[in-house]
């Protein structure tokens, strides 16, 4: 295991021009919805809805601000990424496969038998997933322990990320975990709070209100953020505030991501069923072609401007 | 001594939290975990303690003391405790994490599972008041806890007699690769088994002491009393062999199997409800070999236990060295 740089190693992309930065994940967004428009379409069902909706502030992660080496996953100065929400796996298959971690063609496989990529993300399958994830409210106190136990080791530097869900909150174990994260001084660890609003039984605000997000996590002694998760530039401005503000011995960072579950494909963006939705064979095409075609629209919108 | 009140004497009291499980003139060493932990700990630059507000009662504050940076406070919150140990373990590190056995394994029970014990991560869980070793009452009184826990995969389960138990067993788990669970006795610890030609080995049955009439097969504070009451019994012309099962998870099946294949009358001696603890492993074990002899469980009842003086409670539910002699000699007297 190597300490220090390798030539394959991916570094943050902080000292790229900010349009430049931008174009490139919007366009690692994509990648990504239509990897998870692929592992959807072999199994017909999934989590679909939650992974378009967090695609962007994954492509911001996975592609403009994570130190990683695609070739060595266990690199021991990467920084993490932690899915506690295992359901959203598809989602970060499609990210490794957009950071090279894992070949693009593997995501086929997608919750197959004899796969290492099983339906809810586990740390024992596959390459660059650090947990098993998918029992909710187990990941930021994992984070907690990561970032502790990096600082011990007098490697302060790696980031600490942990990707929750809104529903995830309804955890006490996710408030142990926050409230630790600022006794620690904990400034290496983001939390990342994907807002999409909705949870096993419904709407978040009818299953356990979780509002006002920015004050509740200030209150517990982070430093919070709140941006639309679309927003491509927006995510990335965010993510270097936090990064930039990542000290080894300061406050933690949330950025709290409003998100549309479907998003990027309009006619899953407007279903009625979204937590766990199945689309039937003959919509696939479409759901592609909706996504591509939404994406060059946004690229024609931008060379407008 | 015989515990049990009479309508002159005053009621024993609790004393809840500072219960000894030391009989009266039983050796004793202060704190054995916590000295273990600080001997390894000199050599082991990976090892640190975390507890979820139970270091003075677990004695994890023994390796705060002398390893003030390597100690982590984590809050009375033993999701977060049991979490972030595995993260720290998954940087490389090796965590002792200390708590009560009941709050450790019913109220964390999924973090140990899914965060610890799936990816086989080098977590050490001592956990202290195993079974019946509190006068607290059901909140406190971890009586199944190895039944709650056999069931988790890649888990070692350690259930240490005394102090001798426990200074050999800590680093053995440390250099263990995967995840344990201890059964710790604290504080003022007895010390027995190096009276002994004895040696803790994990994953090991030892039979501690020969006998040619009856075996009794013993885990925990159990194996104490099991060593206690064979002294006794020799005073009535029974010779009784001790067999101590320190690690229930994986099981010794072939010694422990190998010790039944006798005449003698036996019986399991421990400090867990009769359900899913050493009984029904040493059963499984029988069950699936022909050996085909009978093995009588002395265990804690299934049902909640009452509050009261620890003393009291032993002789009460047939822990204590007494219960123990008199079992024996009723099981005698029925075989005829």
């Amino acid at each position: 295991m190597s300490t220090s740089p390798q030539p394959g190693m991916r570094a943050p992309m902080r000292d790229r021009g900010l349009d430049v930065r931008v174009k490139s994940a919007q366009e690692a967004a994509y990648q990504i919805r239509m990897g998870v428009l692929e592992q959807g379409e072999a199994q017909g069902e999934g989590y679909v809805g939650q992974a378009l909706g967090a695609a962007d502030l994954l492509a911001v992660a996975y592609t403009d601000q994570m130190h990683l080496d695609p070739a060595n996953p266990d690199w021991e100065d990467r920084d993490r990424f932690l899915l506690s929400i295992g359901h959203y796996a598809l989602a970060v298959y499609s990210a490794l496969a957009e950071a090279g971690t894992i070949p693009r063609e593997e995501l086929t496989t997608y919750a197959a038998d004899g796969s290492r990529l099983p339906m809810s993300g586990m740390s024992t399958y596959t390459p660059g997933m650090e947990i098993s994830g998918g029992s909710l409210g187990h990941g930021l106190g994992i984070a907690v322990g990561t970032a502790l136990g990096l600082r011990h080791q007098g490697r302060g530097r790696p980031l600490v990320l942990n990707l929750l869900s809104d529903g995830e909150l309804d955890e006490g174990s996710t408030w142990e975990a926050a409230m630790s994260a600022s006794h620690f001084q904990l400034g290496n660890l983001i939390a990342l709070v994907d807002m999409n609003g909705m949870q096993a039984d419904g709407r978040t605000e009818d299953v356990m209100r979780n509002e006002p997000q920015v004050e509740r996590w200030e209150s517990f002694g982070w430093h919070a953020q709140r941006v639309d998760g679309h927003d491509v530039e927006a995510l990335i401005r965010a993510f270097d505030e936090a990064a930039e503000g990542a000290s080894p011995t300061g406050r933690p960072h949330v950025i709290i991501c409003d998100t549309v579950l479907g998003k990027g494909v309009p006619m899953l963006e407007s279903r009625e069923k979204l937590h766990f939705m199945k689309i039937a064979e003959e919509e696939w095409p479409l759901c592609k072609e909706q996504l591509t075609a939404g994406h060059r629209s946004d690229e024609t919108e931008e060379d407008v401007r | 001594m015989s515990t049990s009140n009479t309508a002159e004497q005053k009621p024993l009291r609790s004393a809840a939290m500072i219960a000894s499980i030391a009989d009266p003139g039983v050796e004793t060493t202060r704190a054995p975990f916590g000295h273990a932990l600080n001997a390894v700990a000199a050599r082991d630059e990976r090892i640190v303690g975390l507890t979820a507000d139970l270091g003075k009662y677990t004695d994890l504050h023994i390796f705060g003391r002398e390893h003030p940076q390597r100690y982590y406070q984590m809050g009375m919150a033993e999701q977060l405790m049991l979490g972030a140990a595995a993260g720290m373990a998954q940087t490389g590190l090796v965590p002792f994490v200390t708590t009560y056995s009941v709050f450790a394994t019913r109220r964390a029970y999924d973090f140990l599972c899914l965060d610890i014990a799936e990816p086989e991560l080098n977590v050490n869980v001592m956990a202290a008041l195993p079974g019946l070793t509190t006068g607290y009452g059901p909140s406190h009184q971890a009586t199944e806890d190895i039944s709650i826990l056999r069931g988790m995969p890649n888990l070692t389960i350690v259930d240490p007699a005394d102090a001798v138990d426990i200074e050999q067993a800590v680093p053995q788990l440390a250099a263990a690769p995967g995840p344990s669970y201890t059964r710790l006795l604290r504080g003022a610890v007895p010390r027995v088994l190096h009276e002994y030609d004895y040696s803790f080995e994990l994953g090991k049955a030892k039979l501690v002491r020969p006998g040619t009439d009856v075996l009794l097969i013993a885990s925990g504070l159990m194996t104490m009393r099991a060593l206690l009451a064979a002294e006794k019994l020799a005073a009535h012309d029974v010779d009784v062999a001790v067999l101590h099962c320190p690690t229930i998870k994986p099981f010794d099946a072939e010694t422990v199997l190998a010790e039944i294949d006798s005449p003698r009358l036996t019986l399991t001696c421990e400090n867990h409800t009769v359900i899913g603890g050493l009984f029904e492993s040493v059963a499984a074990a029988l069950a699936r070999r022909p050996v085909g002899r009978p093995v009588h469980p002395i265990a804690l009842p299934d049902e909640f236990l009452d509050a009261g003086a620890l003393p009291t409670l032993h002789d009460r539910y047939g822990l204590s060295t007494d219960a123990v002699v008199a079992r024996v000699l009723t099981e005698l007297d029925a075989q005829g």
